[in-house]
């Protein structure tokens, strides 16, 4: 490590102590940031810094800081995750920054996303769509041999693409509705596109966006923000199949076989 | 006390036990199973998976996960793959093949009875996730897809791009979601395991903390499963996540459930090398490079010039000159001790000198960049964010880092502990990797315990023992609730100079150094004196800011760093009793003249089994004998 290339950042960070409580931006200022350093580590060192002196650090969500487990989030100078190409927050790294800069830091803000602590969200909501819909029942011990079911690669490939969701929740801290239809999206298209999907696809799509709706996510309205930020480049595409088999459930799918 | 380290193993021929074993197991009745609860702590691939199943039993099942969601466990960050029997590349491959090969890759310091039984669920693990929506990587006819991993000579690692564990968990979390919406699951997100209950000898709750409120809730069951993952955070720095804790189990262990060979750590020999004192944690690029990859150095010592610049001959692809028949894919343990080697002999690379090549341009030349991007783009991204160096231009740096702990509390064939009713599952127990684990085998075992063994031998202790009925005003859950409490104050007191990283960096210097890749007795003396030394004062200098309340990190931290501070002891003092060389531990005393590990099959062949005793005495050493009935005890070589 180089202690030459090291420089100095200003910060304003959200800071909130509970859901029911009123939060401000708070300036802080924290020196010998290193490029290599990620953004978590840079927040890691000023929260250092607030125990030291005896103060209450800054929460924030976090975990595997490989970008896999989607638990980080946080908007950057107004961008889930800061807005850089297929990143999560715990991706990001200072040398995209420099001295002096000023960076704001604040929650994911979405009605169904209320805020737990400072930048820490509660993000259940999208637990409980998955609830409705976002898995085969295949109970354990029925699989037939899993070469019995062919797969084309493409089609495997596209699934893929939208089965690496992360369940971040940046598509709805950057749609200007608050929608979660990417993420959902997703999960209904992967399930579409593979034929072990089809059985419960009617019922899928019709109970996951009915939840979607019911717990406060907003609609979509084809702005493209949330393709833009998502962390692992999911493409509205995944909508796009999402409102096809919703359309095709709710004019074929009738009421009387549905089970729930 | 007397601990009973009876393993369980059915009798009778190899092939046979699993089946004969699920004969001899007892039923629950159908219109009996939802009398029961049963508690899952973690909801990784081995708890996700166990919860679910046990809840389409029939069981209702208590699920708690210390993430936001429980489809955040760490299993999620597993890449590279999972290992099944299947052969479909009709390569030679089999169950006996794949038995032999995690006995072998773990220095014969696993259990057969175990081992053989995970290779043979090994299939019934793809075609469940297949039948799941699981895209895992397919060929153009549209079969499953294969890839080799360190430690074997066949093609039998299954993978969804570089996201195997997190295709596979997010799998066993739609399993979740689905019993949670039918009400089989309750779930409770964002909780800490602090304690375990035990009534009549019998594991019968736990105590967790609201990590939002701070406050303490108790959970009554008639069986804990434990699913928590490893301990590798002991080291401070390693490629598990933040979260990612000993706490849970080593709670158990204060309760009565014996810890086995807790000095077994898998230092993995591809990851990010460290790059400064802030780092917060190591980032693993998948043994699935190794593939294509070939690892060097250059040949002369403090070589200054850039990769490109060293002509072929003036490199050293070591793993490929010490090992011709395994070459780049010698196993994780082997691997990570070469680049040691490299680097104690001064020809480490990159600023800090701990780092050797990963060179992928052969196999550029060979194949061409967009079949190399097809293969492992999302890793070679995932470099270059973190670096800031373009691995299809320049070879990649990497070295060993903690990554994963084949010891854990023990288990018998049942995945029971030494606490009746308390089972295991996953990387918390010890049972199936002996001294070493193979590539994509953390996500085949934590899945197979979870999937398919759990459920059946947790259903044979419910309907073969006498449950009392228990409630949460037990006098045993308050006893357990005020120990907890009166921790939380103690540390919330002592009100020190010294941040709970600075003691948990201290102590992960001290184990990296004296308890990682290469250990000797004076280093393991001088590691237990420190750590004891450290312990005292942490406990008179540690500072704790805020009270119990509104989600207080610090606290969270502080109550697992004094936990690995007693836990990092424990596995000095084991790594000292050991005296042999097996797997990734490696006593530089025992070794033979070309630098391998030296097993001493005569007096180790053993699993050792520490009973907890209190805080103010040693721990015992116990041993379960390890008898090879079915494959030769062999040097292990891949040369």
């Amino acid at each position: 490590m180089s202690s030459d290339n090291t420089f100095s950042l200003n910060l304003k960070i959200w800071r909130q102590k509970g859901c029911n409580t009123e939060g401000k931006l708070v300036d802080y200022r924290v020196d010998q940031v290193s490029p290599d350093m990620s953004f978590l580590e840079m927040i890691d060192v000023l929260n250092e810094q607030l125990v030291r002196k005896g103060e209450d650090p800054i929460a924030f969500d976090h975990d595997c800081r490989e970008g896999i487990c989607g638990m980080c989030s946080m908007m950057i100078d107004g961008k889930a995750h800061g807005g850089f190409k297929n990143t999560t927050t715990c991706q990001v790294h200072m040398r995209l920054y420099k001295n002096g800069d000023t960076i704001v830091v604040e929650p994911f803000r979405a009605s169904a996303f209320p805020i737990v602590k400072d930048l820490a969200v509660d993000r259940s909501s999208i637990d409980k769509v998955m609830m409705k819909g976002g898995y085969i029942s295949a109970n354990t011990g029925n699989a037939q041999d899993g070469n019995s079911i062919l797969i084309p690669k493409p089609i495997a490939d596209e699934a893929m693409d939208a089965a690496a969701c992360i369940g971040c929740g940046a598509c709805v801290a950057s749609c200007p509705n608050g929608s979660g239809m990417l993420f959902m999206g997703a999960k209904i298209s992967q399930l579409a596109l593979l034929p072990q999907g089809q059985p419960e696809a009617p019922q899928r799509a019709l109970n996951m966006v009915h939840e979607h709706d019911t717990l406060g996510f907003g609609n979509c309205t084809n702005h493209a923000e949330c393709e833009a930020t998502c962390p692992k480049g999911i493409s509205i595409e995944h909508i796009a199949r999402m409102n096809r088999e919703y359309i095709k459930a709710a004019f074929t799918y009738h009421e009387k076989t549905r089970s729930e | 006390m007397a601990i009973n380290l009876d393993a369980k193993s059915p009798a009778g021929d190899l092939k046979d036990k699993w089946n004969k074993h699920k004969f001899d197991s007892k039923l629950v009745n159908p219109a009996n199973k939802r009398k029961f609860t049963v508690i899952v702590v973690g909801t990784g691939l081995a708890g996700g998976s166990a919860a679910a199943t046990l809840a389409e039993l029939g069981y209702n099942v208590l699920s708690f996960c210390i993430q936001d969601s429980p489809r955040r466990a760490h299993s999620i960050a597993a890449q590279g793959g999972i290992n099944a029997a299947k052969n479909y590349p009709n390569d030679g491959d089999s169950v006996k093949r794949l038995f032999y090969d995690t006995i072998k890759g773990g220095d014969y310091r696993a259990r057969e009875a175990n081992v053989y039984r995970l290779a043979e669920v090994s299939n019934n693990i793809i075609d469940q996730m297949v039948s799941q929506g699981v895209p895992f990587a397919r060929e153009y006819g549209g079969y499953l897809d294969n890839r080799s991993f360190g430690g074997s000579q066949v093609s039998r690692t299954f993978y969804a791009r570089g996201q195997t564990g997190q295709q596979l968990l997010l799998g066993a979390y739609s399993g979740m979601m689905k019993m949670v919406s039918k009400g089989k699951i309750k779930m409770y997100n964002r909780r800490e395991m602090m304690d375990l209950v035990t009534i009549n000898g019998k594991a019968r709750g736990i105590i967790v903390r609201n990590l939002i409120t701070g406050e303490l809730e108790r959970y009554a069951a008639d069986a804990v499963l434990l699913c928590t993952g490893g301990y590798g955070n002991v080291y401070f720095l390693s490629t598990n996540a933040m979260t990612s804790n000993a706490s849970a189990a080593f709670r158990c262990y204060k309760r009565g459930a014996a810890f086995a060979n807790p000095c077994f750590t898998q230092i993995h020999p591809t990851c990010i090398p460290v790059h400064g004192d802030y780092q917060s944690k190591l980032t693993l690029m998948s043994e699935s490079l190794r593939n294509d990859g070939r690892v060097w150095v250059p040949k002369k010592e403090n070589d200054p010039r850039k990769p490109a610049d060293i002509p072929e001959e003036e490199r050293d692809y070591y793993l490929e000159r010490v090992y011709p028949s395994f070459g780049n894919l010698a196993p994780r343990d082997v691997s990570s001790r070469q680049a040691k080697y490299r680097y104690d002999e001064g020809k480490g690379v990159g600023p800090t000198k701990q780092a050797v090549y990963l060179d992928f341009a052969d196999a550029i030349k060979r194949l061409g960049q967009e079949t190399i991007a097809g293969r492992y783009g999302n890793l070679f991204e995932m470099y270059e964010r973190i670096t800031g160096d373009d691995p299809y231009k320049t070879p990649m740096m990497i070295y060993p880092a903690v990554h994963y702990t084949m010891g854990g509390l023990w288990v018998d064939y049942n995945l029971q502990s030494t606490v009746p009713g308390l089972h295991v599952l996953g990387e918390a127990n010890f049972s199936d990797h002996g001294a070493n684990r193979l590539g994509a085998s953390a996500l085949m075992q934590g899945l197979a315990d979870g999937y398919f063994v759990a459920p059946n031998t947790v259903s044979h202790y419910l309907a073969s023992t006498t449950l009392e009925k228990v409630t949460t005003e037990d006098p045993a859950f308050k006893d357990a609730e005020q120990a907890v409490i009166l921790q939380t104050s103690k540390l919330l007191g002592v009100k020190g100079k010294r941040t709970v990283d600075d003691f948990h960096k201290a102590l992960g210097h001290i184990m990296w150094e004296k308890v990682g890749m290469a250990r000797n007795e004076a280093g393991l003396k001088s590691a237990i004196e420190g750590i004891r030394k450290l312990r005292e004062e942490f406990w008179k200098d540690v500072n704790v800011p805020g009270d119990v309340g509104n989600f207080n990190l610090e606290l969270h931290k502080a109550t697992r760093v004094a936990d690995y501070l007693e836990l990092g002891e424990l596995m000095a003092l084991d790594a000292l009793e050991r005296k042999e060389s097996c797997g990734g531990h490696f006593r530089e005393e025992y070794q033979t003249p070309d630098g391998e590990a030296k097993r001493d099959d005569e007096n180790f062949a053993h699993v050792a089994v520490w009973e907890y005793t209190g805080s103010n005495s040693s721990p015992i050493r116990h041993k379960e004998e390890l008898k090879f009935e079915y494959l030769q005890l062999a040097t292990r070589s891949y040369k």
